[in-house]
């Protein structure tokens, strides 16, 4: 081999050839066959990455916040609430891409309620800060704040939505989601700048408002006590 | 192994105070935001458990109604939350009860409760030690906000703003920004909040035209938040200086805001402003002044010696305080005079100890490791106060917002169920808890304030604003609000 690394086969390669071959799709794409999967397999689906609490994820954005793959993060999004196996992962994110790529009737029903639910609704997961997560489904032009409440999700909205606190602090743990908001105004920055557990992404969650675009976004509720990060925190693995 | 057997423990212990955990009584002592937040934790953590809190004043909700400035009315909506919390059957309000020989002692809580959480946070002011601070026309922030807020015991204060055209606030914190919008906002604006009526009155005929804020440090280490400053900076028709050879950084400063957002945004609030302002003010116009890199040194009598005429002020210059790494200013020798018929002092607030009760006189709080009083110095001779907490102000000093009390009294629950679970709080004797307290309030004729008394004082004031077009018109006198609460 000219990479000079052992390319283990798996069924998942195999799965994926055979659907590759049924819509025609190139093997060659730059991250194909043999540089991407050893990679992109165990980061994304075998594995999951690791929660880290948000107060210790301030030292460490990068591990949390920026992903492997744009595509591949949508997928672990939307599924993140069901106990993904190896297959199922490499289904869904095959599926997803066809869909988005080839408009093929190829589907399974996972894909398709989320497609149908889109227009309405939006999937969003909070994570709160013993690293629990709850999916909750969000109509679009809601609040994050009010969805929170509607849930019975703990977040604090001292102010009630009136930018005037800072208690409904949620952190985005995507940097992509996050970039798909409107910049927050200097009211709101105010406000932030008053918060526990500051990271780049965070927002008032009374600021974040439902758009599909935002479907699959994930949000982390921060540290609760100052002495958090110092009583040292171990990620669950789940 | 060690979290099965962890998990084992915790079991035990609290199936062995599950048998009495219907009878657990809690008193937390103050009912403003932490005290509210606390009572809110211990419901959601102690299922059985019952919460009284008491308050010295007929009135609930601590500094959200006295120290929250009137034209913040969003701040105060947290007050919806804290109504909850006492809705709850498990919840029960005494007001007009004061901590002491008056109302009921610490000991005697003690006695009463299985668990008492001291929340009366600060209610006197630290002093400048300076000559001249107990002039006529010196008052502390404190006083002045309860002033303009309506607290029944700064209703008589002799608050004169119509013999000097010029009052200095000496602080630079949001307190400071607080006094000194309320002096300089348009009245017209002020009588759309829930300011007192006095102190309406007094602002409309208001002669005061400068307010001079007075910092001993810089620009870039303002104690101010950046809402506040920009709302100040915002006041329709308002002149407003900075020295802009103040907004000068050294290297030292830019590190601090490098490390700092609300610094960094802050500072750049002042520079924006420095830079965009007009070299003198209209005639007539109201004028704010930031005065940098300046201490009190002393204050100035008239002379008739009774009345503060002017402060005099050492200029200062920033030194690098080897341990905290902050920098101090520290005085260079150099003086002026400012002159100013009223002085308001904003360097901080200061708890008051009572009796029984550990009490570190330095730092102005109760010595604690994480919420839990101790006696002696934490954490090495620290022995533990069982059964006595403490959250808020009283438990890290005066400073943060609203929120901050949530975290705190987080923390200070956290022990509290920590320490009921290991057993710790169980007593010999059965705690009598309301019961008790009821008995004591009757012996000394406290005629205390229940939620529903709170209510009637809420609605009455509603309505009398109503008829002014305000939100609120409060009632300032001890004796009709008690007569309100008890109609």
């Amino acid at each position: 081999m000219p990479l000079g690394y052992p390319v283990v086969l798996t069924l998942g390669h195999l799965v994926r050839l055979l659907l590759g071959y049924l819509v025609r799709m190139p093997l060659g794409h730059p991250f194909g066959l043999l540089l991407g999967y050893p990679i992109r397999l165990p980061l994304g689906y075998l594995v999951r990455p690791p929660l880290r609490h948000p107060s210790v994820a301030i030292d460490n954005m990068l591990g949390l916040d920026v992903p492997i793959d744009d595509k591949q993060l949508l997928n672990f999004e939307k599924f993140s609430n069901t106990q993904r196996g190896y297959y199922e992962g490499t289904l869904n994110n095959y599926l997803y891409y066809l869909r988005n790529r080839t408009l093929s009737t190829t589907s399974s029903d996972n894909a398709q309620e989320g497609s149908e639910q889109q227009t309405e609704k939006i999937s969003v997961t909070f994570v709160d800060k013993d690293g629990e997560e709850k999916l909750i489904k969000v109509p679009v032009g809601m609040s994050m704040l009010e969805a929170a409440h509607e849930n019975d999700i703990e977040l604090e909205g001292a102010c009630e939505g009136s930018i005037a606190c800072s208690t409904c602090h949620v952190i985005v743990m995507d940097v992509n989601y996050y970039n798909k908001l409107e910049d927050p105004t200097d009211e709101e920055n105010d406000m932030l700048d008053l918060a526990f557990g500051l990271t780049q992404t965070s927002r008032l969650g009374c600021q974040v408002i439902a758009k599909p675009e935002l479907d699959g976004m994930r949000l982390a509720l921060p540290a609760a006590t100052r002495n958090f990060a110092v009583d040292g925190y171990i990620p669950k693995p789940h | 192994m060690f979290p099965f057997f962890h998990r084992g423990r915790s079991l035990i212990a609290r199936s062995f105070s599950s048998l009495r955990s219907d009878q657990f009584n809690v008193c937390v002592v103050g009912s403003g935001p932490a005290g509210f937040y606390t009572a809110e934790k211990v419901f959601t953590g102690m299922k059985a458990a019952k919460v009284d809190i008491i308050d010295r004043l007929p009135t609930p909700f601590g500094l959200v109604r006295s120290g929250v400035a009137p034209d913040h009315p969003e701040t105060k909506i947290v007050v919806n939350q804290f109504s909850r919390v006492a809705g709850n059957e498990r919840c029960s309000f005494f007001g007009n009860v004061s901590l002491g020989s008056h109302g009921v002692s610490l000991s005697e809580l003690r006695q009463l409760y299985d668990v008492v959480v001291l929340a009366y946070g600060a209610e006197s002011d630290r002093s400048l030690g300076v000559p001249g601070e107990d002039l006529g026309g010196v008052y502390s922030a404190r006083e002045f906000v309860w002033w303009y807020n309506g607290h029944p015991d700064c209703k008589a204060m002799p608050i004169d703003l119509k013999s000097t055209d010029a009052a200095v606030v000496l602080g630079q914190g949001n307190v400071a920004l607080d006094v000194a919008r309320i002096l300089l906002r348009p009245t017209a604006e002020l009588a759309a909040t829930d300011i007192a009526d006095h102190a309406l009155a007094a602002l409309q005929e208001s002669t005061i035209r400068k307010v001079y804020l007075v910092g001993r440090r810089g620009p870039a280490q303002a104690a101010c938040t950046a809402k506040e400053l920009r709302e100040i900076l915002g006041i329709k028709d308002l002149y407003v200086h900075i020295q802009e050879s103040d907004l000068v950084k050294s290297q030292t400063d830019e590190m601090e805001l490098e490390n700092s957002r609300i610094r960094k945004r802050v500072f750049e609030l002042f520079a924006k402003r420095a830079a965009s302002h007009r070299s003198n003010a209209i005639k007539g116009q109201r004028e704010l002044h930031f005065i940098f890199f300046r201490k009190p040194d002393r204050f100035l009598p008239s002379d008739s010696g009774l009345h503060v005429s002017g402060v005099r002020l050492e200029k200062t210059s920033l030194k690098e305080n080897g341990e905290s790494g902050r920098q101090v200013a520290v005085g260079t020798g150099q003086f002026d005079d400012l002159k100013c018929g009223m002085v308001l002092k904003s360097i901080g607030y200061k708890s008051v100890p009572v009796d029984g009760l550990p009490f570190d006189m330095h730092q102005g709080i109760v010595p604690n490791i994480r919420g839990r009083v101790v006696n002696g110095a934490p954490p090495e001779h620290a022995a533990v106060e069982h059964g006595l907490y403490v959250v808020g102000w009283l438990k890290r000093g005066p400073t943060g917002i609203i929120a901050t009390n949530l975290y705190c009294a987080e923390e200070t629950v956290e022990s509290i169920l920590e320490d009921e679970k290991k057993g710790l709080l169980i007593s010999d004797s059965q705690k009598l808890g309301r019961q008790g307290l009821l008995q004591i309030l009757e012996n000394k004729g406290v005629n205390y304030v229940p939620f529903s008394g709170w209510q009637k004082i809420d609605s009455e004031e509603k309505l009398r604003g109503q008829l002014k077009g305000k939100p609120r018109d409060k009632i300032t006198d001890w004796e009709e609000l008690l007569r309100v609460a008890n109609a």
